[in-house]
């Protein structure tokens, strides 16, 4: 029982992680992050490809999607183009993820420090979250929730299948952050599944010191709660969305690097661990983070003990879950009129 | 007649496919899938496009009707044609069960829903012992005439588009009746629908069911098509594509389900013989084009291609005049009505410690206009709120002509009370006499099932020249076919009224009737408002012109902060120390 309990509370930590992230993402841009589970899948399988010494693919997309967002950035600004701000967009799109790609070939094929191959895995996976939201989001930022998901999903099926591009279809693992074992009868603790407590508890507290004591925290959530009323008092919400989509994509990388070591990680499974942080955060209302935060272990409690109980139905049992869930919300939730554009 | 013709044409020419000399079969089987991927399209149109319902999980409907007859045919033996009506039943309760938790979500909470149990039945169908678990379920029968079996792809071919046709035909009808508008205001939210009666849960269940209905025909085909069931094709991806499909045809447009459907199965069958080719990479390259060709053509043409495609064909479409002279009975009056319509008797609301409207009483006499008017905030949107049953009220009664007034704006509807809308809601995407005839909708009795079969032609004739005689009445004959969404903000207002008179109301409650009006048109509206009450209705206005009120009102209410501060004549109202105080601050 108890070790069900434990590998529950292990899984439900990395749930809560991305449940975290997306209702950050939902908050601020009203997109749903489907694409989360990519930014796991990437930021676990470009570490344990990096750890082999190979150069993995997600550089190289870093860079086509960095040139193609310079692109948009040139053409969206074709009428009043300034040096500064070309030169600034350039940096930023182009000569930073081409950077991080000549480093990559720069150490491959060498055993390096786990701390460098984790620092090069986010900063990929980052741009590469960066860019998403440049290109496929940030022209119809303005348009209907609806409109927003339906690219989300796009962007879900394109990131996948790049994934099964660069990753193949086998199953990886990476190394581990810390190889400690130790048991407190009758149960027995890895280093990496005390790694996966310390550092979400860590990002939560971060989280939340980020958005209640930084200037661009309180920005964040001000673009949360009004956009147009933070336009007006001159928050850039563009940059807010960027800034969502950076903190969502290193958040889901983070997760990834963490259950990489202890699961095989497929190019698809990021989607099936992103879903279960969506129910987490959809118990949560996509508004709440601590109601998220122990949706997601209540979540990683249910898998643990349903994949000991009745094995083959784990994943029906995980997403019925989320029917009782919206049961109660239709039936609390007042029917408010919607203003659609 | 004539428009039929181009469906007829269509018809003929998909008749004739298979009798082309030299057609390879291959291009056949791409038409198969062609037709079972626009089935459950088609329903995807009705619900996303035109409903406003987002659903990733039509695969999973599909599913539910392919390993019905599968399961049917193969362990019990029942003949596929007796597995049909069968099949379609388990879609439809499928979704009865799932729409009744889902429908009521508000926007994003349904197509998260959605992909939630897309994925939790596509785990069911693969673990599930009696369906097969992950190989699924083989030897499916084929569908046989007497002794005539569609084994071939050319045979089940007329069976899958003249299923595609058939059910075409019927949703196109469905739309075009009076279910079918109520379908298409829900889109635009749901209290304006309400307002005339319409019950939208009722309404979005419905077009969810017909869409599960129509996914499942396409899941029962699809089983006897392929002769096996297995649960990939029914997965979240599915799901997904579908979506995709309609999106690019066109989610608001029926054809464009089909046109979406050729060509994504096309495109997706060029991409996966000749990206490999190109790449040298393992499979489901395709997704990755599908995936970034999505967000490329929501960013560029998110109505999709068929409305691009029509606006350049030379046909135009061709509406008929409704024949006016057909009347619909008018409301039963009882003779010996108690003088007094509308009593409001200490009417309270209360928004968290925010006080809307604080224990307001004033009633409305038959024949009378009456305003109420305040300074923003008063509370005057509030009390119109509380008495069409927008709102529940936290205190005191309301009361139309001695029955209560409990919250549920349908039923206020039924007691002859018609409203229009501070901020204009109408459909912009319907013309001028669709919007309008939806205020007639109580006033009908044609349901989805007779639209679909066209016997609701009667019904639908004489609403729709009640509908065009009110819009004769309040002056915007010239525009009965315009779309909406393209009058001036006025005329939208004045649509607004002549949908609030369809209901053959005994009290009309305008809000802001005048706002962005010109000096003429007030004038207009004013007579018209006279004339209305000379014939027996009375009317409660909330208005800021006070030219007009005052010029035009029997009797007006003044509110402020909630509370009413006075109640009398235009000149006396003029003339009161409170009421100048609230508008000016002090006495002037």
């Amino acid at each position: 029982m108890l070790f069900l309990l434990q590998d529950g509370i292990t899984n439900g930590a990395i749930y809560a992680l991305l449940g975290l992230a997306l209702v950050l993402v939902f908050a601020v841009t009203r997109i749903i992050l489907i694409p989360q589970g990519e930014f796991v899948t990437y930021g676990a399988l470009t570490y344990a490809t990096l750890s082999s010494g190979q150069v993995p693919g997600t550089a190289r997309l870093a860079l086509a999607m960095g040139i193609v967002a310079f692109g948009l950035d040139l053409f969206a600004g074709r009428r009043s183009l300034q040096l500064s701000l070309v030169g600034r967009a350039f940096a930023v799109n182009v000569l930073l993820p081409a950077a991080i790609l000549a480093l990559t070939y720069a150490i491959a094929g060498r055993q390096n420090p786990i701390a460098l191959n984790i620092a090069l895995s986010l900063s990929i996976v980052a741009a590469i979250g960066l860019f998403l939201y440049r290109i496929a989001f940030a022209p119809i930022a303005h348009t209907s929730v609806l409109v927003l998901l339906i690219a989300s999903v796009g962007c879900h099926l394109a990131l996948q299948g790049f994934g099964l591009v660069f990753f193949g279809a086998e199953g990886q693992r990476g190394p581990a952050l810390s190889n400690a074992v130790f048991t407190i009868d009758p149960l027995r603790f890895t280093g990496q599944s005390i790694a996966v407590y310390v550092i979400t508890l860590a990002l939560i507290a971060g989280l939340g010191l980020f958005f209640s004591l930084t200037l661009t925290g309180k920005a964040l959530r001000a673009t949360a709660v009004n956009r147009l009323g933070a336009r007006l008092v001159g928050i850039r919400t563009a940059l807010s969305g960027q800034i969502a989509f950076l903190l969502a994509s290193v958040i889901g990388a983070i997760s990834g690097i963490l259950i990489v070591p202890i699961t095989t990680l497929y190019y698809d499974t990021g989607f099936l661990i992103g879903l279960k942080g969506f129910v987490a955060a959809i118990i949560g209302g996509l508004v709440s983070y601590p109601l998220t935060a122990i949706a997601a272990l209540l979540v990683g409690g249910v898998e643990a003990f349903s994949s000991f109980y009745a094995s083959n139905f784990k994943e029906v049992i995980v997403f019925t879950l989320i029917i009782p869930v919206l049961l109660l919300r239709s039936l609390a939730a007042p029917a408010v009129e919607e203003e659609k554009d | 007649m004539r428009q039929r013709l181009p469906m007829i044409v269509f018809a003929a020419a998909m008749a004739a496919i298979p009798f082309i000399p030299g057609m390879p079969p291959f291009w056949i089987v791409l038409l198969d899938n062609i037709g079972l991927a626009a089935l459950v399209a088609m329903g995807l149109v009705l619900l996303t496009g035109v409903g406003g319902l987002t659903s990733f999980g039509q695969a999973a409907f599909c599913g539910f009707g392919a390993y019905a007859t599968a399961v049917l045919t193969t362990a019990y033996g029942l003949s596929p044609w007796l597995t049909l009506p069968l099949a379609l039943l388990v879609s439809g309760i499928a979704a009865v069960a799932l729409g009744l938790i889902t429908v009521r979500l508000s926007g994003h909470y349904l197509p998260l829903g959605t992909i939630a149990w897309g994925l939790g039945l596509f785990y069911l169908f693969s673990k599930l012992e009696f369906l097969g678990r992950n190989d699924g379920i083989s030897g499916i029968p084929p569908l046989s005439i007497g002794a005539f079996k569609m084994i071939d792809p050319g045979t089940i071919y007329y069976a899958i588009w003249s299923s595609v046709l058939l059910c075409a035909l019927l949703t196109t009808n469905l739309l075009d009746s009076r279910t079918g508008r109520a379908i298409r205001a829900l889109r635009r939210g749901h209290v304006a629908a309400e307002a005339f009666g319409v019950q939208t849960p009722r309404a979005k269940l419905l077009v969810f069911i017909y869409a599960a209905v129509l996914a499942g025909l396409s899941g029962w085909l699809y089983a006897h098509f392929q002769r096996a069931a297995n649960p990939t094709p029914f997965g979240a991806q599915a799901g997904i594509e579908y979506l995709f499909i309609a999106v690019v045809g066109g989610a608001g447009y029926v054809w464009g389900g089909v046109l979406g459907a050729t060509i994504v199965v096309i495109l997706k069958e060029i991409l996966q013989s000749y990206l490999p080719y190109l790449f040298h990479g393992e499979g489901q390259l395709e997704t990755i084009v599908f995936g970034i060709l999505l967000v490329a053509l929501l960013q560029l043409a998110p109505t999709g291609v068929w409305p691009w495609l029509i606006a350049h064909t030379p046909f135009k479409l061709h509406r008929n005049r409704p024949d006016t002279s057909l009347t619909l009975p008018p409301r039963t009056r009882d003779k010996a009505a108690p003088s007094v319509l509308l009593q409001i008797d200490h009417a309270r609301k209360a928004f968290g410690g925010v006080i809307a409207v604080n224990d307001v009483s004033f009633d409305v006499r038959l024949r009378e206009i009456v305003a109420l008017i305040g300074p923003n905030g008063a509370g005057k949107s509030t009390t119109f709120n509380l008495i069409t049953g927008v709102l529940p009220s936290s205190g005191g009664t309301i009361s139309v002509l001695g029955n209560k007034i409990n919250a549920a704006p349908q039923e206020v509807a039924k007691l002859g009370i018609a409203r229009t809308f501070q901020h204009v809601k109408l459909v912009p995407d319907m013309t001028v006499l669709e919007n309008v005839a939806i205020g007639a909708h109580l006033r009908g009795k044609a349901g989805a099932l007779a639209s679909m079969l066209r016997l609701d032609r009667a019904d639908e004739a004489k609403l729709l020249a009640e509908a065009a005689r009110q819009i004769e009445r309040v002056g915007l004959s010239a525009h009965i076919d315009t779309l909406a969404g393209s009058l001036s903000l006025g005329q939208q207002r004045i649509v607004e009224i002549a949908r609030a008179l369809c209901v053959d109301p005994m009290l009309l409650l305008l809000d802001e009737p005048a706002a962005g009006l010109r000096h003429m048109e007030k004038q207009q509206l004013a007579k018209l408002l006279r004339e209305l009450r000379n014939s027996g209705m009375s009317v409660l206005l909330v208005e800021h012109d006070m030219g007009f009120v005052m010029d035009l009102a029997d009797r007006i209410v003044v509110l402020d902060f909630g509370t009413k501060i006075a109640e009398g004549a235009p000149e006396a109202i003029k003339a009161n120390p409170d009421v100048i105080r609230a508008y000016l601050g002090a006495v002037a």
